[in-house]
Order: C-alpha cells, then sequence, then structure tokens
C-alpha cells in the first residue's frame, strides 16, 4: 500500500507544473549518481574491512613462527614472506589424513544425498500413491528437526552398531537431508510432464523415466545440492568431533581444533592450518561462485 | 530356430495391445514404484533423523549413561526436573539467548544496507560479492583460529587497533567474561552475514527497475525510494531472515567450542555445549536427551511459527 503512496506523493506539484519534469528529472539523475558514488565508496571501506582478517591470517601464516608470536605490529612490519609453516605442516603429515577423510566422506556423503534424495523427490512428484501426503509431511518434518540437536542419540546408535571411529559415522547421520529433497520436488514439479508421457508411451520404465528424463534436465540443481552438500560436510565441526576419535579418520576441522592445544605459540602455523582447511572450499567458491551464490539463496528462501 | 520368427511376429502383432498395458500397469504398479522410490532415503531418514529423535525422547525419561548398554533405569520426568532447576542450564538457555540477541540484528540490518548499496552500484558487484559472502563458506574452526588469533590478549590485531585509536585494551576480549560473548558475536557476524546479504540481493533483484525509475520521475529521492519501495517490498525476505537467523543461533556450538570452550568460567556456555558436556563429560545420556528435547521444543516452535507466517503471506498474496 506504501508503494503506490510513494510517487503519487510528490507527483502533484509536478503535473501542476507543465515544465518541471524535466529540470526534476535531471535533479534526481545526478543525486542518484552521487548516490551511486557514495554507496561505492562506504562498501568500499567495509569490503575492505570484511577482507582483513582472512588476508591478516594469510599474512601471519607467511610469516615466520617466531615473528608471529610477537604480536600483530611486527607481523604486518616484517614483509619477509615464507611458505615455512605450510612446508612443516605437509610434513608433519597429520593434514594429509585429514584431507583425504574431509574429501572422503564429503563426496560420499555428497553423492547419496543427490541419489536417495532425487528419487524420492521423483516420487512425491510424479507418483501417485497412498500415503504420499504423509510422505510429504515427513519431509517438512525433517526440514525442521536441526540434526545438531540429535548428536546424542546418533552416537549411541553408531556405537551400538559399531560404526563409530568410521568414515560412515560421519556420512550416514548427513544422508537424509530432508531440505535436498524439497529443493528437488520444487525443481521437478516444475519440469512439464510431456517430455516424459512420450517415454512412458514408448514403454519406458519409472526407473527409466527417472533416470534418463527427468535427471538430465535436472543438472542445475543436482550442481547446487552436489556443492552445497559438500560444503556442509566438510565443514561439520559437531558430529565428526564426538564421532571420531582415531586422529588418522579425523576431518579437518576436527584435526585442526583437536591439535590447536599442542601448537603452542606456533601462531604462523595455526593460521596456515586454518587457511589450508578452507583452501578447497575457496577454489570451489571460485570456480562454481553463481551456482553456490544460486544454491544458498534458493534452499534459504524455500527452507 | 524356427522359435525365433514366431516369437517376433506374435511380439509385433501384440506390440499395439502390450503398450497400452504396460501404462496402465505402470498406473497399477505405481503404489509400488513410488514406495521403491522413497525406500533409500526413507531407510536413512528413519535410521537417522526420526529413529534418533524417538530415542532421544524415550531416554530422556530414563537415567542412559555412557558406561552401561540400555536404556538404563525408568527416571520419569526427573531428568526434566533436574534440568530446570539447575542454574547452569538457564544460564546456557541465557547465553544462548544473548548470542541470539547480540548477531541478530546487526546480521539483518548491516546485511540490508550492503545489498541496498551494492545493487545500486554498476561496477565491481562481483568484488562486494566476494568480500562479503566468501567467510560464509569458510569451516567455523577457520574462522575460529583466525579470530581467536586476532583477539590475542595485548597484541592480537584487536588489541593493536585499539591502540590505535586510543583504547586501552583490557585483559582481552574472550579472556573477560563481561565481552567473551561478544566477541563470539562479532567473529560470528563476520562470518554469517554473507548468507542474509545474498538472500537480500536475491530479493532486491526481484523488484522490477521500472518502480524506481516511475518514483524518480516523480520525484521521489533516494531515500523515499528506500523507505517506500524497496522496505515494504523485501518484507518477506526480512521475516525469513529473521527467523533463519534465530534458528541458527540457537543451535550455536561451534564457535563457542573453539573460542572459549564455554568459558572463561561458564560465562560463554550455551545449550548445545550444555547437552553435549552433560552427554560426553558427565556421561549422563538421559540427562543430555532432556536437555536436547528442550532445545529442540524451543527450535521446532520457531519453525512452525515461520510455516505460519509465510501460510499467511501467501494467503494474502492470493
Amino acid at each position: 500500500m506504501a508503494i503506490t503512496d510513494a510517487p503519487r506523493r510528490p507527483k502533484s506539484p509536478i503535473s501542476g507544473a507543465a515544465p518541471a519534469p524535466r529540470p526534476t528529472g535531471a535533479r534526481v539523475g545526478t543525486s542518484g549518481k552521487t548516490f551511486g558514488i557514495v554507496s561505492a565508496i562506504v562498501l568500499t571501506v567495509f569490503a575492505i574491512i570484511w577482507l582483513i582478517p582472512s588476508l591478516f591470517a594469510l599474512k601471519t601464516s607467511l610469516s615466520d613462527n617466531g615473528v608471529a608470536a610477537l604480536g600483530a605490529p611486527e607481523i604486518l612490519k616484517n614483509w619477509n614472506p615464507t611458505l615455512h609453516s605450510y612446508a612443516s605442516l605437509f610434513q608433519a603429515g597429520d593434514i594429509w589424513n585429514w584431507y583425504l577423510a574431509s574429501g572422503i566422506t564429503s563426496v560420499i556423503t555428497a553423492a547419496l544425498t543427490v541419489l536417495f534424495a532425487s528419487m524420492a523427490a521423483f516420487a512425491l512428484s510424479r507418483l501417485k500413491f497412498r500415503g504420499s501426503n504423509l510422505a510429504l509431511l515427513a519431509i517438512l518434518f525433517g526440514i525442521m528437526i536441526p540434526t545438531q540437536v540429535l548428536i546424542i542419540p546418533i552416537f549411541q546408535e553408531l556405537g551400538a552398531v559399531n560404526l563409530l571411529n568410521t568414515y560412515w559415522s560421519v556420512i550416514f547421520p548427513q544422508v537424509p537431508a530432508a531440505i535436498a529433497v524439497f529443493i528437488f520436488k520444487q525443481f521437478f514439479d516444475g519440469i512439464p510432464r510431456e517430455l516424459e508421457e512420450a517415454a512412458r508411451i514408448d514403454g519406458a520404465g519409472l526407473w527409466k523415466v527417472y533416470w534418463s528424463v527427468i535427471m538430465p534436465l535436472s543438472r542445475p540443481v543436482v550442481a547446487a545440492v552436489v556443492i552445497l552438500t559438500f560444503v556442509g560436510v566438510w565443514n561439520n565441526l559437531l558430529l565428526p568431533l564426538f564421532v571420531l576419535s582415531n586422529p588418522n579418520l579425523m576431518t579437518i576441522p576436527v584435526g585442526l581444533a583437536t591439535v590447536q592445544g599442542s601448537f603452542g605459540q606456533r601462531y604462523a602455523d595455526i593460521q596456515a592450518g586454518a587457511l589450508l582447511a578452507a583452501l578447497p572450499l575457496i577454489i570451489l567458491y571460485l570456480a562454481f561462485q553463481r551456482q553456490i551464490v544460486e544454491g544458498v539463496t534458493g534452499s534459504g528462501l524455500k527452507g | 530356430m524356427t522359435a525365433a520368427p514366431a516369437l517376433t511376429r506374435r511380439s509385433q502383432a501384440a506390440a499395439p495391445k502390450a503398450r497400452r498395458s504396460i501404462g496402465s500397469a505402470l498406473a497399477r504398479g505405481e503404489g509400488r514404484g513410488a514406495w521403491l522410490f522413497l525406500a533409500p532415503f526413507g531407510l536413512f531418514y528413519i535410521a537417522f533423523l526420526l529413529g534418533p529423535a524417538v530415542w532421544m525422547l524415550i531416554s530422556s525419561f530414563f537415567n542412559t549413561s555412557t558406561v552401561r548398554t540400555g536404556l538404563g533405569s525408568f527416571a520419569g520426568f526427573s531428568n526434566y526436573a533436574e534440568m530446570l532447576t539447575r542454574a547452569d542450564f538457564w544460564s546456557a538457555m541465557w547465553h544462548t539467548l544473548q548470542f541470539t540477541l547480540y548477531t541478530v540484528p546487526p546480521l539483518v540490518i548491516i546485511a540490508f544496507v550492503f545489498a541496498i548499496l551494492t545493487n545500486r552500484v554498476r561496477r565491481g558487484q562481483w568484488f562486494f560479492r566476494l568480500a562479503f559472502f566468501l567467510p560464509y563458506i569458510l569451516p567455523s574452526a577457520t574462522i575460529s583460529l583466525i579470530w581467536l588469533f586476532i583477539f590475542t590478549p595485548g597484541s592480537g590485531l584487536w588489541a593493536t587497533a585499539q591502540g590505535w585509536v586510543g583504547i586501552t585494551a583490557g585483559s582481552g576480549v574472550l579472556a573477560d567474561p563481561k565481552t567473551a560473548m561478544i566477541g563470539i558475536a562479532i567473529a560470528t557476524v563476520w562470518w554469517t552475514l554473507g548468507f542474509n546479504f545474498v538472500l537480500y540481493l536475491a530479493g532486491l533483484q526481484e523488484i522490477p527497475r521500472e518502480l524506481y525509475e516511475a518514483a524518480a520521475v516523480d520525484g521521489a529521492s533516494n531515500w523515499e525510494q528506500i523507505r517506500y519501495i524497496t522496505l515494504p517490498l523485501l518484507n518477506r525476505t526480512t521475516t525469513l531472515v529473521i527467523l533463519l537467523q534465530i534458528i541458527a543461533s540457537l543451535k550455536i556450538f561451534d564457535q563457542v567450542y573453539l573460542m572459549t570452550s564455554g568459558g572463561p568460567g561458564i560465562s560463554t556456555q550455551v545449550a548445545l555445549g550444555l547437552v553435549t558436556n552433560t552427554g560426553f563429560t558427565d556421561n549422563r545420556l538421559g540427562a543430555a536427551s532432556a536437555a536436547s528435547v528442550l532445545l529442540l521444543i524451543v527450535i521446532v516452535a520457531i519453525a512452525v511459527i515461520r510455516q505460519l507466517i509465510e501460510r499467511a503471506a501467501e494467503r494474502k498474496a492470493a
């Protein structure tokens, strides 16, 4: 309602004086331009502030441990970059195991989530069956349940089936992401039915329709769910922190959190480790910027 | 050999009829097919979502412990009574609320302002997206280690910057019980602002340019355009952002665990930290389950409110 009021209010003086619109338009044009420039300046200042923590971590990681221990002024003053911290982390070797654990768990979880969630979404979007409302309700319920809160019973369950300290203990609990089913269902609902009806008349079974008609049309949403699941599993701390206690199996955030204390004053090494944990995600982000941002907005707006 | 041609001939003759029957068989078999498609996800859903939730509810009424297998002895409501009368439970709840109050307003307002400004800038949008959104995809471990170092008492970047503007740095942001939660909140705002920022940018890009152009022609100032066009049209996004943010804040664990482990003392201990401490340090799974159930009730209640608001908005729009 306010929207319709706004333009009308200043309108009356303008329409009263016939030659007025042109100068007014010009004035608005220049003030729009000034506003644009001011916006750009303010934003640039804040963008730089926003980049400082990451850049400071990078600068620290490229300093000598001795310099880093002296504090921020010394780190900023000292211009003598060295890759020593990175080299020593890779030589120590733990980080390779952590990368492996993070990579394996993230990739397998993303693959299983995409396959199972899209299959479930196909049934919910395309097939008529008794209990479909119940299944849909279960999905909506699943979106509302925060899995973090289930850490205690999930730990008990994994212990009961002897899966603690395996990669599966990190993978399995993260597969049933109800939000992924919802994202797939929304996308499938938008695919015209004519395409699969043609395939069905030609005798294609349900699996064929799903696998050869629906899924090839769904590449953008598959990419979004793969990336979001990958990032989510890679970044998860709570679950792997409690289900993995073997240092060789730890994912990279858990490994870092665990050894952080034993690093003591080796601040350059700690910052190098922190950045190495993020490096694959930074590369992923630079490569798939659009998909990641769209995926985040899509899941945010719907979930 | 002779059977082959006969077979082909018969199948050719029966083709149209067979096709029709396959079609109807599919329709009839859809129910079974649908459940087969649902089964893999359903199995994981039951095993790792619904099952644990039900088990948690049950074990919250028992003296379950990590040292024994099974549920343990029946405890009735005593786990709940214990939690609801424990001072550290309420202090953890208060700290969770405190964290929510510190982070939600800046996360909503700053993200909104940044998005409006970015939307106005013609060139270099990619740079602002990068600067504000990149921290969001970093692991909590990375951001915690970065900010832990920035907050180093005395010689850290934060204390140094305080020195430049003439503030005497005290014992350190995270070391002082009065400011530790503020430190965690600052790190969190820096970390997750990008999420709200891209939600707002997406919302802004859906507003047709003609609306602004029409308003500009009519002489509306930039401020008036924001006040009367942008703000009302972003109402839905704002409601969504606030509720998502509240739910995310209630689940806070990582930053606290990594930056202060709930300290100094228990001054930053939050709900999920209390749950994991009770469960894994004190080995009292029943009591921890009761605390989890209480937290779950709060979170689901807010999620339900969100659904209701969404429904109401949709009905109004329709």
